[in-house]
């Protein structure tokens, strides 16, 4: 049961490779969840797949029986799950915003526009130039 | 006891709580913020005190027995990185009440570091490595969200970098430690630890690569350093002072955990390739550094020049190289979190970071240029500064083990180090201002008081280095000695199965 399990393992974090080195971010985004996915999946192999067969402690005994499904990939899985969650959904929100500042989400042209002293367009301009007195008034300031 | 060992991961947690709850009301998020980082100042320290007192103190949370609960183990090491970040919340968090902006602050820039610094404290006290993936990623979601608050273009270009290469790292990382529990079945360093040695050691060196790659991207080694200098100088000074400081140096923490708990079958292959990599990572960075002219990515670059000095000392893998590497830990987070502080004073007074529009601090400033000059001269390793001692140690423990190679590196590295200060020193305080600027007042207490501390601290390092340079031999002798780490968390009769389970 593991080999087939490992060998989509494989297939899907190479795919997930393959997006994240594209040059366009939001591809980069859909790598890393499906890097993530896969990740959980090889994170829930490691710990050997059985049927049928709960992990719960009979009356009277003090171990799960022998051949018991391992409950501790499971609970790390579903901490990854949620971990991994938080992150790309802050990524993408991320992307939205470095898209909206600066009008393109293609690694190679963010630092071409960051020099570009020209707003990308007239509402989000660098206007509050920084001075000695503090930093650009940040986000809501300048909307 | 064992509220102490918790006491510096449970107390920022809560107090991040409190002051979220309070979002607001400023005046009351400024002071929780600086209250909670001074009492864990002195907290960290107490628990330094204690270890090196009782040795190694080891809380099991919930009551739950090793290896089946998760471990928080205060060894030397832990407690020493713990100190010294307890001592960089303190300043940064009192150089924020004047640094860090009321729009940001309304943004929720309170409870962000604060959870920040429960991160990284828990990644140095954690004796589970799943456990230390969540504290890694408790304070990367911090992290990401204070590195790109405020929205600027500069910050969300390089707050990009910065979050998508660690996003990576940190899958690879959750994929290592899965193939880990694949191979042993357990996740307790200490239970790892007897479990890796009997373990075929081909699979166990590929283990040790992964990891070197995960933490390797945390730690900015060669050549995996690249976001670093693309991020660090866009946030405002107060947070860039604790990322340089404390963030790749919890990378450098955790290879030098692996490294001398877990992976030690091979060293011959795993230590080798650590050497090689901290000649590249030194040189990389200081070349780097020669050729910015921006004050804080200068210091970005040095980062990763410094990063190869402890990764050096870790590679050697002796007991005076490891201590060298501990105490180079040491006096690099302080002197570098100052240098960043120095660099927003330099800021406040001459009106820019770039250095051809400084000058004349030294003639106008000449309290500012002390303050610059300590650190400064500290990091290139001037006698009797506290980076004499750490770079004499290193590079004593190089000559011992006969990499001339490596002695070489590192002397040269050190006289760029000299090159890239004396730039600074030269084109911001000593030549004249450029014309049409002024040079403004000094700045208020809250922001020059930090840096004072953190100065004088250099100093008292430096003047009575014999102290610190104890601690972090008594760290280095624990971390030649893991059976000395699998007894305090296992107890004795793991310690047996490790001495029994391999050469």
């Amino acid at each position: 049961m593991e080999v087939p399990v490992a060998i989509t393992v494989g297939i899907v974090f190479g795919a997930g490779l393959y997006l994240v080195m594209q040059r366009n971010l939001l591809r980069f985004v859909f790598g890393l969840i499906l890097l993530s996915g896969s990740v959980n999946m090889a994170l829930f192999v490691s710990g050997r797949l059985t049927r049928n067969l709960v992990p719960l402690v009979p009356e009277g005994a003090q171990v799960p029986p022998v051949g018991a499904a391992n409950a501790l990939p499971q609970a790390l899985i579903l901490t990854a799950i949620v971990i991994g969650f938080g992150l790309t959904v802050f990524a993408l929100v991320l992307l939205l915003r470095t898209y909206e500042r600066l009008g393109t989400v293609a690694t190679d042209q963010l630092s071409l526009r960051l020099d570009d002293p020209r707003p990308v367009d007239g509402s989000h301009n660098d206007a509050p130039a920084e001075t000695a007195a503090g930093e650009a008034a940040p986000g809501k300031a300048e909307r | 006891m064992s509220w102490l060992v918790v006491s510096p991961v449970a107390l920022p947690l809560a107090a991040a709580a409190l002051a979220f709850a309070w979002t607001g009301n400023r005046a009351a998020q400024r002071i929780v913020s600086t209250t909670a980082s001074l009492v864990l100042a002195g907290l960290t320290i107490t628990l330094l005190v204690s270890v090196s007192q009782h040795g190694t103190l080891v809380m099991q949370a919930g009551g739950w027995a090793a290896p089946f609960g998760i471990t928080f183990v205060a060894d030397h090491l832990a407690a020493i990185m713990v100190a010294i970040s307890g001592l960089m919340t303190a300043a940064t968090a009192v150089y924020a009440l004047a640094d860090i902006d009321p729009a940001r602050e309304a943004l929720g820039y309170h409870p962000l570091f604060l959870v920040l610094v429960a991160g990284i404290n828990g990644a140095f006290l954690t004796g589970d490595l799943f456990n230390m993936y969540v504290w890694f990623e408790v304070l990367l979601i911090s992290s990401f969200v204070l590195l790109t608050l405020g929205n600027r273009r500069a910050q969300l270009e390089g707050g990009l970098k910065y979050v998508t290469i660690n996003l990576v790292s940190s899958l690879l990382f959750l994929v290592s430690i899965g193939l880990t529990y694949g191979l042993t079945g357990t996740l307790n360093m200490a239970d790892l630890a007897i479990a890796l040695k009997g373990a075929p050691a081909g699979l166990v060196t590929v283990l040790a690569m992964l990891f070197l790659i995960a933490f390797g991207i945390k730690a900015a080694i060669f050549p995996l350093f690249f976001w670093l200098p693309a991020s660090y100088h866009t946030p405002p000074v107060a947070i860039s002072a604790i990322f340089a400081g404390m963030l790749t140096k919890v990378g450098v923490y955790s290879l030098i955990r692996v490294f001398t708990l877990l992976f030690i079958q091979d060293v011959g292959w795993t230590h080798q390739t650590l050497l090689w990599l901290s000649g590249f990572t030194m040189v990389t960075g200081v070349l780097g550094a020669a050729a910015q002219s921006e004050f804080r990515k200068i210091l970005s670059f040095h980062i990763i020049s410094q990063i190869g000095y402890m990764i050096l000392g870790l590679a050697l893998y002796t007991q005076l190289a490891l201590a060298g590497a501990v105490f180079y830990l040491v006096h690099h987070i302080i002197v570098k979190a100052n240098l960043f502080l120095v660099a927003g004073l330099a800021r406040r007074v001459g009106g820019s970071f770039e250095l051809a529009d400084l000058g004349g601090l030294y003639r106008k400033r000449p309290l500012l240029a002390i303050l610059f000059l300590v650190p400064a001269f500290s990091l290139a390793g001037f006698p009797p500064l506290s980076g004499f001692w750490a770079k004499l140690v290193v590079v004593l423990a190089a000559v011992e083990a006969r990499s001339w190679i490596l002695v070489a590196v590192s002397l040269g590295v050190g006289l760029l180090t000299i090159y890239s200060m004396t730039k600074i020193w030269q084109a911001a305080f000593w030549s004249p201002p450029p014309s049409g600027r002024s040079v403004g007042p000094m700045p208020s207490w809250q922001l020059v008081a930090p840096v004072a501390l953190l100065a004088v601290i250099t100093i008292v390092i430096g003047l009575w280095s014999e102290p610190f340079l104890a601690l972090a031999e008594a760290a280095a002798r624990e971390l030649m000695d893991p059976a000395g780490y699998v007894r305090a968390v296992l107890g004795d009769g793991a310690a047996l199965r490790y001495a029994e389970a391999g050469p």
